[in-house]
């Protein structure tokens, strides 16, 4: 396959960027998105030019680290999939792809295609735990779970943390990453006794981010690639009403 | 000199870590506050490491590459972790989890540890669950488990195909936990690129930033790396794109031992190559073995499709070969059977270098439960399969799901096509009982560190090891050394040691960027992992060793001369951490073969062609080979071998045997 | 700042005010449309009027007015603020954006289709309320239904209100089940049910709401 693609190329945070045209050939369809990419960086380099600096990991779709913003989608056209997992099939000979970085206040542009994320970092070391200091634990089985339960909090947990969510919402929200960590404790039972002052922290972290307000248009969950349900965003809002106005314990 | 001695606490085997726990110095609180630790890699062990340390009261210094701790390769994990519960009640005991671990291992690791990882494996569960993390349970809301090769037993918990996902999350958990109360200091994006020894001591760090390109140097009273396994060595393997040998390979470079660099595990469950663009393989979780079988057509090179090859025309060599444990041998034992089949010319696929996993049988069988369940007792074909099919999705959807977006076949319709590929290394760097390597003060976990898992490593006891090391092991040990330390000021980081240090890392950057050469980091990758999979892979010789030595060196000298690195040092730039991680790797992989080459048998994952029995099995030389190799570094291409020798006295030493 | 009034700053907060206003207009449209449909009684008007003077005097019903504007304005505000931080959270927008394929139209227009109720409901209250209001004060007998046959003769006028109802019925259609989920009101049993009766209130309501000016300017009520 030949395809133009049309990269988002920024030389720092400071600097401002534009999109730039490059020109790929002989792409094979089993190739991932991101050995495209290798390909066409192998290109830049023995040209002498700058490669295109972009993240990414375990190229199997679980370390959430890759982050492409592609044809107006994040992780580009296929549902439930990151963008190391999109496979060249997904386009046709001749296409124009157009990539760009995540783009979101709280995550800034670092270069090129690569995002400063750590906001979300901020978001769990704010209260994404349950406070038991390693060698305090009663043995596993001494707490029964529902499995419907367990499975539930498995998928919130199921979150890669990839911002695909904040990327994809018009409002730059991090609603689902959130709740789906607020989730997966509610959900629990070992999350209990620090289920309200838990939600009320990562609120509180998540708006000092500057991420925007959820307005449930369903984005984040369509572009999801680990198909976080929006329900964990009523959960959340849900937990953080009762513990705003019910609870007496204060934050 | 360096301090090569195992330090195993004297007395029986089951009472030793019990013994040491209870007899090892402590730290009072008061003093730990002003004790500091640098803990290189956040992943399942370096997470948990600096987790626990922060709890106990040390300042902590956490460093990852990754943008953040959460990325960790460990999160990579599928199937699951063992643990000696015996919640099946199926006759578990650590006891048999020690004793299926060091058979596992072919007798090449060490006693002690590992019956210290089995006594503590129950712990791990305890403390997951605690943090909350969703490990799969029954119906009656207990803990579920699944069966894992190399076992009889049922002892592998598991979150459907994420286990280490949900595991590392944990981990990542605590450790944030301590980074909001200040307890831990995060410095992602930063690659430790050497460490500073004062009066032979491990005292710090240099390590780059990533984004600014600026080089730190960070004082700790002692340092620990958890900084995964070398697999990316061979260009194409499981591992994260990122990960490398780099902190390893200084710290090597710096006195510490390299242990049994040979042993790498090469995985039978990955999806094949496809192609000359492929960046990286994808594992298929070990798990599937307990659901699906494998076999090759009886015929060579048969044209008909999987599903139009009747059964008397299939050869399930597994179940063939080793009736007892079947599908479920271990991961060496299988692999070098399905590299057996495809050498003799069975395999399957356009590249014929695969073979078949196939889930009809199982598939069929679960549908006919369900059917039963549902008051059908005599279901036709068709029912049991639409009706399997739902309960497999269940176990494995993720895996199935990756498998079709990778391949763009549906498994769930024709039998998936696997390949052995490099998965794990066994070998790392040396340490003793206490987790210290041959330098005082450096410390090593997790996969890095030469392990407890001999010669091959058991499924599902990666994770395990882990989170021993760094839940429930290092942070006692340390204390043994740091109790000694109390008194020791922090060094200030203009002391000659780190200047030295920060200018020699600063020259080696700076001499990539001169190279100016024609070729990219990425071409030298490529061919340093095609020489390290034809010559020091599933099989070796001593005349492929030789040659891949000469090569290796070859190809070095051609890195250094004709490498071209874009950019500057002073930004972040990929290209330049990749030419420091390859730079490695052309050292360590010469190491792996001259380790390969010296140990005249074959054990685990060390199969040399040379030595194997008449039906093709590993044959090991306890006699002239049951030690540790301990490398020590002595200049370039020059390697001194010190030799631990392993005793075993509560276990019968045996060849392995899983018919 | 107490922890409640941090409440309604933060972004559940806000959201929450958001639905919570959202959920008593929609309250109020249950009255409003029931007391308009009393037209199509045909009777000359005269339950209707019986209506809508009990509204413009019952003291009850005035509080409540209050209540209303209270609760539009706050809307509004809320509106206005959220819009404002969401625009603040993106300053550098996307080149390329194919939103279509992940949400509807009209759930990222809310504020466009607000603004659109906002400019129908200046004139809406300019033709009846203020009508109704100045008659109170004055002490004078209003006849509603008369007023109303007035106004709706003009082609414009109707044709307004149609486009107005319009606007109303795309931003109940995404407002009426998204207050339910700010509020944290989800069930796997009863929202599909909420969603349902979201679905046709936010159709059958604003055909209501048309067919009241269509019919007086079609004859079909008099």
């Amino acid at each position: 396959m030949n395809l133009t693609l049309k990269v988002w190329r920024q030389k720092n945070s400071k600097s401002t960027g534009n999109l730039v045209d490059y020109k790929v050939s002989d792409i094979s369809p089993d190739m991932s998105f991101l050995e495209m990419f290798d390909v066409l960086n192998e290109q830049l380099i023995n040209k002498g030019e700058e490669p295109i600096v972009f993240d990414h990991d375990c190229r199997e779709g679980i370390c959430g680290m890759c982050s492409m913003y592609i044809n107006g989608r994040p992780h580009g056209p296929k549902d439930l999939v990151t963008t190391c997992q999109l496979h060249m099939r997904s386009f046709k000979d001749g296409d124009t792809i157009v990539v760009e970085p995540w783009r979101a206040k709280a995550f800034p542009v670092i270069k090129d295609l690569a995002v400063d994320r750590s906001a979300f970092d901020r978001v769990i070391a704010a209260g994404g735990f349950i406070s038991v200091n390693t060698g305090n634990a009663q043995d596993a089985n001494n707490l029964p779970i529902a499995k419907s339960k367990a499975d539930a909090a498995f998928e919130a947990a199921a979150c890669i943390g990839c911002g695909a969510c904040v990327a994809a919402c018009k409002n730059a929200s991090a609603m689902l990453f959130v709740s789906a960590k607020v989730s997966q404790f509610s959900l629990l039972p070992q999350g209990q006794p620090e289920r309200y002052k838990r939600v009320q922290n990562m609120v509180a972290q998540m708006d000092s981010e500057g991420f925007g307000n959820c307005t449930n248009t369903g984005a984040c969950e369509a572009e999801c690639p680990k198909g976080i349900s929006l329900e964990n965003i009523a959960r959340m809002n849900r937990d953080y009403l009762t513990a705003k106005l019910f609870s007496e314990e204060e934050a | 000199m360096s301090n090569f001695n195992s330090n195993i606490p004297e007395g029986e085997l089951t009472q030793k870590w019990t013994k040491y726990r209870s007899s090892v110095a402590l730290v009072n609180p008061a003093n730990k506050r002003s004790i500091e630790v640098i803990v290189v890699g956040s992943g399942l062990a370096g997470a948990s490491a600096a987790a626990t340390l922060a709890e106990m009261g040390y300042k902590v210094k956490c460093f990852c590459f990754q943008d953040s701790p959460r990325r960790a390769h460990s999160i990579a994990a599928q199937g699951g972790i063992n643990a000696a519960k015996n919640y099946q009640n199926d006759g578990d005991s650590v006891y048999r989890l020690f004793y299926d671990t060091i058979k596992g291992g072919d007798y090449r690791a060490r006693e002690a540890n590992v019956h210290r990882l089995a006594e503590v494996s129950a712990n791990i569960i305890d403390q997951c669950v605690a943090q909350g993390v969703p490990l799969a349970r029954e119906y009656g809301g207990l803990l579920d488990n699944r069966s894992f090769g190399g076992t009889q037993v049922q002892r592998t918990f598991y979150a459907a195909g994420q286990t280490g996902q949900q595991l590392l999350l944990g981990a990542y958990s605590a450790l944030e936990r301590q980074v909001g109360m200040g307890k831990v200091e995060m410095f992602t994006r930063h690659e430790m690129l050497d460490v500073v020894v004062i009066d032979g001591k491990a005292r710090g760090i240099i390590a780059r930033n990533l984004l600014t390109g600026e080089l730190e140097r960070h004082f700790g009273h002692a340092v620990v790396l958890g900084t995964g396994g070398y697999g990316n060595v061979f260009f194409l393997s499981t591992n994260a794109m990122g990960s490398n040998v780099t902190a390893a390979w200084k710290i090597h470079k710096k006195g510490a031992f390299f242990g049994n660099p040979c042993y790498t595990q090469i995985h039978p469950t990955c999806i094949p190559v496809s192609g000359d663009h492929q960046s990286k393989l994808t594992l298929m979780s070990e798990s599937l073995r307990n659901d699906g079988r494998i076999w090759v057509p009886k015929k060579k090179d048969d044209p008909r499709k999987p599903q139009d090859i009747p059964e008397d025309e299939r050869d399930y060599y597994l179940e063939r070969r080793y009736p007892a444990f079947g599908n479920l041998v271990p991961r060496d034992v299988a692999s070098r059977a399905a590299k057996e089949r495809c050498d003799a010319g069975y395999g399957v696929g356009a590249s014929k270098l695969a073979v078949y996993l196939d889930f009809t049988a199982n598939t069929e069988r679960y549908g006919r439960i369900e059917a039963n369940k549902q008051g059908n007792h005599h279901p036709d074909k068709e029912t049991c399969m639409r009706l399997g099919r739902e309960v497999i999705k269940e176990k494995y959807g993720n895996l199935f799901d990756m498998y079709a977006q990778i391949t763009g076949e549906n498994p769930y319709e024709t039998p998936m096509r696997i390949y052995p590929a490099v998965h794990y290394t066994m070998g790392g760097i040396w340490v003793d009982y206490d987790l210290m390597t041959t330098v005082p003060g450096l410390y090593c976990i997790g996969e890095a560190n030469f392990s407890d898992h001999g010669a091959n490593r058991l499924g599902a006891s990666a994770l395990m090891q882990g989170l021993a090391d760094g839940y429930f092991v290092l942070p006692y040990t340390i204390g043994s050394y740091l109790s000694k330390e109390i008194s020791t000021k922090a060094i200030p980081t203009d002391h000659p040691a780190f200047v030295e240090a920060e200018n020699h890392v600063k020259s080696t950057l700076d001499r990539f960027l001169n190279i100016k050469g024609t070729k990219s980091v990425d071409h030298f990758h490529k061919k340093l992992g095609h020489i390290m999979w034809e010559k020091c892979g599933m099989a070796r010789n001593a005349k492929g060793l030789t040659e891949a030595i000469e090569e290796i060196k070859a190809l070095r000298k051609e890195f250094w001369s004709d490498v071209r690195v874009p950019g500057s040092s002073d930004e972040f730039n990929p290209e330049l951490e990749k030419a420091g991680r390859v730079a490695d790797f052309l050292e360590l992989g010469e190491l792996m073969c001259i380790d390969a080459l010296h140990r005249e048998e074959s054990c685990g994952g060390h199969f040399r062609e040379e030595f194997q029995t008449e039906e093709g099995e590993a044959k090991r030389d306890d006699a002239n080979f049951s030690y540790v190799a301990a490398w020590e570094y002595k200049g370039e291409s020059v390697y001194e071998l010190h030799k631990e020798e392993l005793n075993y006295e509560n276990i019968k030493v045996a060849q392995r045997n899983y018919k | 700042m107490g922890s409640l009034s941090k409440t309604f700053t933060s972004s559940v907060g806000r959201k929450f005010v958001m639905g919570l206003t959202g959920l008593f207009l929609i309250s109020f449209l249950i009255v409003h449309v029931s007391i308009n449909a009393l037209i199509f009684l045909n009777d000359g008007g005269q339950t209707f009027n019986v209506a809508a003077d009990f509204m413009g005097h019952n003291l009850i019903v005035r509080i409540m007015e209050i209540g209303l504007f209270a609760g539009i304005i706050l809307h509004i505000v809320q509106a206005i603020v959220l819009t404002a931080q969401n625009k603040a959270a993106r300053p550098a927008t996307y080149a390329y954006s194919n939103a279509s394929a992940n949400s509807t139209w009209y759930s990222r227009s809310m504020g466009l289709l607000g603004t659109l109720i906002l400019m129908f409901l200046i004139l809406h209250l300019y033709h009846f309320w203020w009508p109704t209001k100045a008659a109170v004060f004055n002490h004078e007998e209003h006849d509603t239904f008369q007023n109303i046959t007035m106004v709706f003769q003009e082609l414009w006028v109707v044709i307004v209100y149609v486009l107005g109802v319009i606007s109303l019925g795309y931003h109940l259609l995404h407002g009426f089940q998204s207050a339910f989920q700010t509020m944290g009101w989800n069930h796997k049993k009863w929202t599909p049910i909420v969603k349902a009766i979201g679905f046709w209130f936010s159709i059958i309501v604003p055909i209501i709401f048309a067919l009241m000016p269509i019919s007086i300017y079609l004859g079909w009520i008099s």
